[in-house]
């Protein structure tokens, strides 16, 4: 076998964005040897790129807010889908998690009072995003990086985990690769813990980098744990789209809660057109209403725009689709006619959104506070993931939790805005904490030298036949085919139909990634990450689309056109997808625990 | 469809040489895009890091036509294409393999310099109140990306090589949104003279024209930082008064 070094934690965290490193602050505060592992340099996960800010009921601008109110918000944007007691442990927990955040040094924007200033999103019936500017993402990362490297956490930088190791049934383990020289290492680990992220890489178009390959997912399945929620994907309604070189990057909500409006060809604000019943005693009506909400008047109702993301995108490419697009088949978001309405338009913007200013100017030569910006939907965020328990985090294998985007449950069919930094704060910590104690109460595992063993040969065998056939059809090429299968196939609006014809593209594509070899050496090799990455790909893909065939109804980020509207029955199932002995993908419904009698009140007096 | 040719780095520790790659170019296009194509088409193992994309992940540093950027943030229509366009490693840094560098004595600072280190709580509700004027001037400083460009031009460190002795702009940004900061008790002062080399630094100002974030790093940060170490270590009597009315 190739040469590989070992390493034995407590606990292991495989992924170091938000979720990660919060996990790893608490399992190591729990005095357990903690190591921590990510694709990237450390600092520069997908954490770093989120802008509008944490969720958290803070009540520091409308002393009405809660988190009885955060909890219907959430349970309302997830249609009913969302495991409630996540759902409950988040809305109660978030308030901590920014409090815990701005302990370790963060600085947020504050009100005139000093306090932490939150600001409106869409989906949140108050102001509730703790925010700094339009780089909220940054400022926690930051902070949760810089705490965390004095509190003698390990860390392994551009390392990829591509194996979990087992112990029995037990989770013990990981083979991984360092990016840089592509040698192996073999943890050995009394728990694991994943905290990977999404799978936006799995369309063309997507506000996510490289990294997020579904990883996590694909692990977590193969080791036998079950994935739940896949069908919903988040495609949010307002990415660049030009020019070709930045279509998909994201353009923060943020602007929309600071007044900007969305506009079609011939100028209409055409989000008034289609308002959902669960939402229309929440929402404006006029244009006056709408800004005054986004100015901060407490009586106003919020304006269309900040409706829940799958209905807002939906919107969008019902206007694209029907020709009333802009040019480069997208649609207006203006913020600049705020002009009309305050004195000092265009410092507030700068002041307010400057991330968004610069990206703008910088990237396509467009001066937000002057002219309209060209938007559309781009894939954004994984609701389903690993099933974990919501107390803890564990998975159904256990000795592995899971954490963050990649893990499933608290966002049901739809997530809102800003409860994934806060998911992260709340969840990390969880799954830290009892990552930690199953470490402690549980005892040092074995590692299966064999199966690792065939996890290394199966990586190097990408070498094999030195580049042949790598530049036919190179492991760029099948991504790529992937990509464009999936955006077309499996994207917002779905059929039957396209979706079986995923399917079949699905395995052919299977059969290609067997095949697929790579050229050079293992040295900081892209073409051979890329290659190493494609049956994760494979796996969500297949997981997104059979789930989408199953849910024969539509509901939250999930839009079938042949069963365009909800269906009770299936309103109160989840799907819940795992390996079967056989190799082959097995899909169930599980019913939904009923939720405990305070818990529908609350939902029931927030209607 | 237009093309250009790019003339890139390729190599190793051991060393290396520039390659040109001609590749397609469309409106709008930055460098990392033509990068990405030249890896997908030509170039399968071409080395090269990128996250966002979007300038906010600081991953994609790297010297174009000699000017030390962002990748994903240099516009192909901002440089002059009848010639090739060179991309280089950052040169302050050990190369990995192309485009990629070792950075990580950066991270081995950082872990150096002492943690935050909050007064307790004196709000009701056992947080902190901080009025947004005294936070704006610290949040520039934290807005850095660390991209490293900053450490990359420092003579001090890309001449010199005095690693040992000097932190490098980047951590002079860290130091001051520490030392800045409404809640941080901490005292730095004495390592900046000493461990963290301040002196060092002439004020060329070379990293705050590379800076992607705009952060004034000299003016706001180094020398704001060199002022308290002169105050500290060369005006006792100031220093003693300014504990005694609580101005430090
Ligand atoms: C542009 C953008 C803006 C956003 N804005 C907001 C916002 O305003 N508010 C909000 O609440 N949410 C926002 N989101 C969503 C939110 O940022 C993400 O959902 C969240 O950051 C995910 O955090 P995480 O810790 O789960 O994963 P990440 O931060 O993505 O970290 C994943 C980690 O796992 C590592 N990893 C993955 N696979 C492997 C492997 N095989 N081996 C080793 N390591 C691995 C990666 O290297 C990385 O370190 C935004 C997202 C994007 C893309
Ligand atoms: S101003 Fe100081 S820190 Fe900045 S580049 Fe010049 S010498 Fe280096
Ligand atoms: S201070 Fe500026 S140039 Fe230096 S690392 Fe930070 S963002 Fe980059
Ligand atoms: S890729 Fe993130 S800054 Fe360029």
């Amino acid at each position: 076998m190739a040469q590989y070094e070992t390493y034995q934690y407590d606990v292991l965290v495989i992924g170091a964005g938000g979720a990660g490193l919060r996990a790893a602050i608490e399992a190591s505060a729990a005095g357990v040897a903690t190591g921590i592992v990510c694709k990237s340099l450390l600092g520069k996960a997908h954490t770093v790129m989120a802008e509008g800010g944490i969720a958290a009921a803070l009540s520091n601008v409308d002393e009405r807010d809660n988190w009885k109110v955060h909890f219907a918000d959430t349970m309302r944007g997830g249609q009913y889908l969302n495991n409630w007691r996540m759902a409950e442990l988040h809305a109660r927990e978030a308030p901590q998690g920014v409090r815990d955040l701005e302990a370790w040094g963060a600085l947020f924007d504050r009100t005139r009072d000093g306090r932490i200033l939150q600001r409106n999103f869409g989906g949140h019936k108050y102001p509730r995003l703790a925010h700094v500017g339009d780089r909220t993402g940054l400022e926690m990362i930051r902070t949760l990086q810089d705490h965390g490297v004095h509190r003698g956490i390990d860390v392994h930088m551009e390392c990829t985990v591509i194996t979990l190791l087992k112990d029995g049934d037990r989770v013990a383990g990981a083979v991984a690769y360092d990016r840089e020289r592509g040698r192996f290492r073999i943890f050995q680990a009394r728990a694991v813990l994943l905290a990977t992220g999404g799978i936006g890489r799995a369309y063309e178009i997507t506000s996510n980098s490289w990294e997020y390959t579904g990883d996590g997912l694909a692990l977590a399945y193969e080791a036998g744990a079950e994935l739940m929620d896949m069908e919903f994907v988040q495609f949010h309604p307002t990415g660049m789209v030009w020019p070709p070189g930045v279509r998909g990057i994201l353009v923060t909500e943020g602007v929309r809660g600071e007044g900007g409006v969305l506009l079609n060809k011939e100028g209409r604000r055409f989000m008034f057109d289609d308002i959902p019943e669960l939402y229309r005693n929440q929402t404006a009506d006029n244009e006056e209403e709408g800004w005054r909400y986004t100015q901060g008047d407490k009586q106003a109702r919020r304006p269309p725009e900040l409706l829940t993301r799958d209905h807002v995108a939906r919107c969008i490419v019902r206007e694209i689709k029907e020709g009333r697009g802009s040019p480069h088949g997208g649609v207006f978001l203006d913020i600049s006619w705020i002009r009309k309405r305050l004195p000092h338009a265009a410092e507030h913007i700068k002041k307010k959104l400057p991330s968004m200013y610069h990206q703008f100017k910088a990237l396509a030569d467009i001066e937000i506070t002057r002219e309209p910006m060209e938007v559309g939907p781009t894939t954004h965020y994984m609701m389903g993931g690993i099933h974990v328990d919501a107390d803890s985090q564990m998975s159904t294998a256990p000795g592995l939790f899971a954490a963050g985007e990649c893990a499933a449950g608290l966002h049901g069919a739809n997530r809102l805005g800003g409860n994934s930094l806060s998911d992260l704060l709340v969840f990390g910590k969880r799954a830290g904490t009892h990552a930690a104690s199953f470490a402690q109460e549980h005892g040092p595992t074995r590692i299966d030298l064999e199966a690792a063993e065939a996890s290394v040969r199966r990586a190097l065998r990408l070498f094999e036949g030195n580049g042949q056939p790598a530049l036919g059809d190179g492991p760029y090429r099948i991504q790529q085919d992937l990509q464009e299968t999936m955006q077309r196939l499996v994207g917002i609006v779905r059929t039957e139909h396209e979706m079986l014809s995923a399917l079949e593209a699905i395995e052919q594509l299977k059969v290609r990634a067997q095949a697929v070899r790579v050229s050079g050496n293992r040295e900081y090799n892209s073409g051979w990450h890329t290659a190493l990455d494609l049956p994760n790909l494979l796996i969500v893909a297949e997981a997104i689309t059979r789930s989408g065939l199953e849910r024969r109804e539509s509901r939250g980020a999930h839009f079938r056109e042949d069963y365009p509207s909800q269906d009770l029955a299936q309103g109160k199932l989840n799907l819940v997808l795992r390996k079967g002995p056989d190799g082959q993908m097995r899909i169930e419904r599980r019913p939904i625990p009923q939720l405990p009698q305070p818990l529908q009140q609350i939902i029931d007096e927030m209607k | 469809m237009a093309t250009a040719t790019f003339r890139i780095w390729r190599g190793s520790p051991q060393g290396g040489r520039f390659e040109d790659y001609s590749t397609e170019i469309s409106e709008g296009m930055v460098v990392l895009d033509a990068i990405h194509d030249i890896q997908a088409r030509q170039a399968n193992d071409l080395a090269v890091r990128w996250n966002c994309k979007a300038g906010r992940c600081g991953s994609c540093s790297a010297e174009i036509d000699g000017q030390p950027r962002l990748m994903c943030m240099t516009r192909l229509s901002t440089l002059p294409l009848d010639r090739p366009v060179t991309v280089e490693p950052m040169r302050a840094f050990p190369v990995v393999k192309d485009l990629v560098t070792d950075v990580s004595w950066n991270f081995r600072v950082k872990k150096q310099i002492k943690a935050f280190n909050p007064r307790p709580p004196d709000a009701q509700d056992g947080s902190w109140r901080m009025l947004q004027e005294e936070v704006d001037r610290v949040q520039e400083f934290r807005k850095c990306i660390e991209c490293f460009l900053c450490q990359d031009v420092c003579h001090v460190l890309r001449e010199h090589h005095l690693h040992e002795q000097f932190v490098g702009p980047r951590f002079f940004v860290h130091i001051a949104g520490l030392e800045m900061h409404p809640l941080d008790t901490e005292d730095r002062v004495p390592e900046l003279r000493q461990a963290h080399g301040v002196g060092y630094c002439n004020i060329t100002k070379c990293c705050t024209k590379v800076c992607p974030e705009s952060i004034r790093i000299t003016d706001n940060a180094i020398i704001p930082l060199k002022e308290r170490v002169v105050d500290e270590f060369y005006d006792p009597l100031k220093k003693l008064f300014a504990k005694l009315w609580g101005l430090v």
